[in-house]
């Protein structure tokens, strides 16, 4: 046992260190630093060079176009790349459809699929949640008939985020109603400029716009767009969501936005001294930081596992229970630091030139605190993955 | 002890909730917060109409008399109807200080005016460096001929862009933080050498940063003495936490009620996700959140008009609790909606919003804990 990083590591993580500062565009990094909302054509240049440098996909096999990297050079990837403000590769594409492509799709579809995902030229989005199946998923009701050569696709899918970026859009649905619910599913890839496609934004509780809802109207699907084999669609979602693992525990994310909590923390003052000098809050701030640290150390361990072969189950829902909770908590405290400057909310405008109100280092914050209180509830909401441990721990 | 409404205090409480049904429901909520001024003249005329504006008003001005009762009865249902016009500004804290503390002229000028709806104020406070602690005056007033010159800043001055007139605290002697040598001065919203950086607030209400470059006003304005501002100040604010306390008691029931309600509704997996017994206790626990927070609204409604040491230690502990419920509240109505807790279309997360922004109102829970810590300090000492 040894937690140090060998030679060949730190080596690579100066690597990694000099090429983002050699390459990351300025004005990129610093929106990403003021948690200001990024664009496509933004997240697209910055996956264009990681593109170009052959670390598109970092997660993946080198024989399908990832870098083939172990467990401790992926780590120190995501944590290099937080640290130094690079935007977050979009993960509807790299961690969610590419690995279920490149593990049960056919050699065309990896072929076709897989190469305009690394390079940034499609951008997918996740059509699993339907307005009556949300933590039941396994109910959904979109459905799919065979017509010849096509699937013709009727139902409603809601939450997409980016629905109204994306280029494809991984769907689960219905393609037989007799069988039990799980057996009826089947998962197909849809483009979104097929006819009778309707994306309607949803306004969230920040004011954003990032999720829709998605209404498929007679929506001709060719029947080779079928990932594997009519029916076991929840098999291969199932494992897609195993398989988001690495990012899941935001360990990166967070202590980049720790980070910047303490820098708040010194600018901003109480009694003539600076916040972070105030016993209770800078004991709730070192509170929250030994949390991430334990996070931490529970990722690389069931990392580890999980390079050594042993797959990994309930142990993810435990990293997205405890990286969800930890990031809401910093985004509250964030807003806490903030004291009356956490009411102003005004949301950017076209042409709007002044200033924002109040200190620069609060732009952003109280979006990503109201717009955090979504990590408990997607990706199978805190409740849901307690369930699922439940059935670890009791053997149930 | 009597928790007994009187038969004038229960025709109140009909009288606001029909006002609530009749004019705030969402979309009017929305329209009104969506407009130029973030406030309907035409509720603010109603309000008047029905007295609510001279409640708590002295009757020598105009006023009803009423007491903290009937704000809290109003306070509690504009919560529920998270109704946008400047009644705190203006009625609680505004008139507040004007009874307590302005001359006799003065009062007799501007009170009836608040009665009848004709005068908005704000109260102008806070300054970013002194966070919650309104002490931390460095805003200064110096006397000049037979009046004084403000000069300096205030920060997210609530109502202040659609106010008539705004008090402000300055500092006329004592040394930074001495709470000795605040004074308190009305200023009208369009005197000479008054800045207005007007917003929006998370709320969707209206708030301003004021700079004062050098604003004169005559000795007649000021309120409550020279250097003597603190005290009367602290009072106002005390007022203004067992109003908003009661608000918050009212948003909280709404969360409450609709977070309820959804669990019996909505069906996952063949069954009510109220039947998951997980979600039982959670809602139980909002259910015991909001009956402590109101057991300590009415506590410090109830103790508004006794002695300032008592009245300070209830408020402090009821800004406490009040922040602490209206946080898990908000949070736990927002995740036992799911997904649609997130949407801006549904009332929720109004809701939860205007919580927020009652626990930075005087003081967010974390510095009334540390104040209430320090009076039992002072008291074992
Ligand atoms: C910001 C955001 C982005 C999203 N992005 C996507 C996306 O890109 N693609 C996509 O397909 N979906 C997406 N979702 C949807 C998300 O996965 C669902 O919201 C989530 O699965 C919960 O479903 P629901 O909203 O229907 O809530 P419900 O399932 O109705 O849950 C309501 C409440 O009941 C609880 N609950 C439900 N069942 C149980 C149980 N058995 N035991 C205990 N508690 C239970 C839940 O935890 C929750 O608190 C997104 C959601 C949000 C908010
Ligand atoms: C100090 C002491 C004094 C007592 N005095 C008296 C007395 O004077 N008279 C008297 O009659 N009894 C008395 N009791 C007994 C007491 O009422 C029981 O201990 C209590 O009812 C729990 O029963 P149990 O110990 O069998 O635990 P169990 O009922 O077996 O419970 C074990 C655990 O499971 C939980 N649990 C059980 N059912 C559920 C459910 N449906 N949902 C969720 N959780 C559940 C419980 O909360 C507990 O955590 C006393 C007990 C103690 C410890």
């Amino acid at each position: 046992m040894d937690l140090r990083f060998s030679e060949a590591e730190i080596a690579f993580r100066d690597e990694v260190r000099n090429f983002i500062n050699d390459n990351l565009p300025a004005d990129i990094r610093a929106k990403v630093r003021r948690q200001v909302h990024l664009e496509r054509p933004e997240i697209d240049a910055w996956q264009k060079i990681l593109f170009r440098r052959g670390w598109g996909a970092p997660g993946w096999p080198v024989e399908h176009g990832g870098t083939g990297w172990s467990v401790v050079q992926r780590h120190i990837f995501e944590e290099e790349t937080a640290a130094l403000d690079c935007p977050p590769q979009s993960p509807f594409g790299l961690s969610m459809v590419g690995p279920v492509i490149y593990t049960f799709g056919s050699e065309a579809q990896k072929g076709h699929y897989l190469p305009r995902i690394v390079s940034a030229e499609d951008w997918w989005c996740q059509g699993y949640s339907e307005p009556g199946s949300g933590s039941d998923l396994a109910s959904l009701r979109t459905r799919a008939v065979v017509d010849g050569e096509d699937y013709i696709v009727n139902g409603h899918k809601i939450w997409t985020t980016q629905a109204q970026f994306a280029d494809w859009m991984f769907c689960l649905v219905r393609t037989d109603f007799e069988v039990k619910q799980q057996e009826g599913i089947s998962f197909l890839l849809i483009d979104m400029k097929s006819p009778g496609i309707e994306v309607r934004p949803i306004i969230t509780i920040d004011e954003g716009h990032s999720v829709n809802e998605v209404f498929l109207d007679n929506v001709r699907v060719p029947r080779r767009n079928l990932i594997g084999r009519e029916g076991k669609g929840w098999t291969y979602a199932k494992f897609l969501l195993g398989n988001e693992r690495t990012g899941i525990a935001q360990v990166g994310g967070s202590k980049r936005r720790l980070r910047r909590l303490k820098e708040i923390a010194r600018a901003e003052h109480v009694d003539g001294r600076p916040l972070i000098d105030e016993p209770s809050f800078r004991e709730r701030l070192a509170q929250v930081e030994i949390e991430l640290m334990a996070l931490e150390y529970t990722n690389l361990r069931f990392l580890a596992d999980a390079a050594s072969g042993r797959p990994l189950g309930p142990e993810t829902s435990v990293l997205k229970i405890r990286g969800s909770e930890i990031g809401q908590r910093i985004s509250e405290l964030a807003v806490e630091a903030l004291g009356h400057y956490a009411l102003p909310y005004e949301l950017p405008r076209e042409g709007m030139n002044e200033p924002p109100v109040g200190p620069e280092h609060g732009e952003g914050l109280v979006g990503t605190y109201l717009y955090g209180r979504a990590y408990t509830i997607y990706g199978g909401s805190n409740e849901i993955q307690r369930n699922i441990i439940a059935k670890m721990v009791l053997g149930l | 002890m009597d928790f007994d409404y009187s038969d004038e205090q229960r025709q109140l409480k009909d009288g606001v909730e029909r006002f609530v049904r009749e004019r705030y429901q969402f979309d009017q909520w929305k329209k009104i917060a969506a407009s130029e001024s973030g406030m309907s003249e035409e509720n603010w005329r109603q309000m008047a109409e029905l007295g609510w504006l001279a409640v708590s008003l002295p009757e020598a001005h105009g006023g009803l008399g009423g007491g903290a009762v009937e704000t809290m009865i109003i306070m509690e249902g504009f919560g529920r109807g998270l109704v946008l016009e400047p009644y705190l500004s203006t009625v609680i804290l505004g008139a507040t200080l004007l009874a307590r503390g302005a001359p006799e002229a003065l009062q007799a000028e501007l009170l009836p005016k608040i009665g009848e709806g004709r005068l908005k104020l704000a109260l102008a406070i806070a300054e970013h460096q002194g966070r919650y602690n309104f002490a931390d005056v460095a805003l200064s007033a110096r006397a000049e001929g037979s009046g004084y010159v403000l000069a300096g800043q205030k920060c997210v001055v609530l109502d202040a862009p659609q106010a008539d007139k705004i008090i402000v605290s300055a500092r006329t002697g004592g040394g930074a933080r001495e709470a000795q040598g605040i004074s308190l001065f009305l200023v009208d919203r369009a005197a000479r050498g008054l800045h207005l950086r007007a917003y929006r607030t998370l709320d969707r209400r209206r708030a301003a940063d004021l700079a004062f470059d050098n604003v004169r006003v005559d000795a007649a304005s000021l309120i409550g003495g020279r250097d003597r501002g603190h005290g009367l100040l602290s009072e106002a604010i005390d007022h203004g936490i067992a109003a908003v306390a009661a608000e918050a008691v009212g948003a909280m029931q709404c969360l409450h009620d609709a977070t309820n309600d959804y669990l019996k509704t909505r069906k996952q997996f063949g069954v009510p996700i109220g039947s998951f017994q997980v979600l039982q206790h959670r809602m139980v626990d909002m259910h015991i959140a909001l009956e402590q927070a109101r057991s300590l609204a009415l506590m410090v409604n109830m103790k508004l008009d006794g002695p300032a040491g008592e009245r300070a230690r209830a408020a402090a502990a009821a800004k406490v609790q009040i922040g602490q419920s209206a946080r898990f509240v908000g949070q736990q109505a927002v995740q036992l909606h799911g997904g649609m807790g997130m949407t801006d279309e549904l009332t929720v997360g109004h809701y939860k919003k205007r919580l927020m922004m009652i626990d930075v109102l005087f003081g967010n829970a974390e510095h009334h804990r540390r104040r209430f810590a320090e009076m039992e300090g002072a008291e074992a000492a």
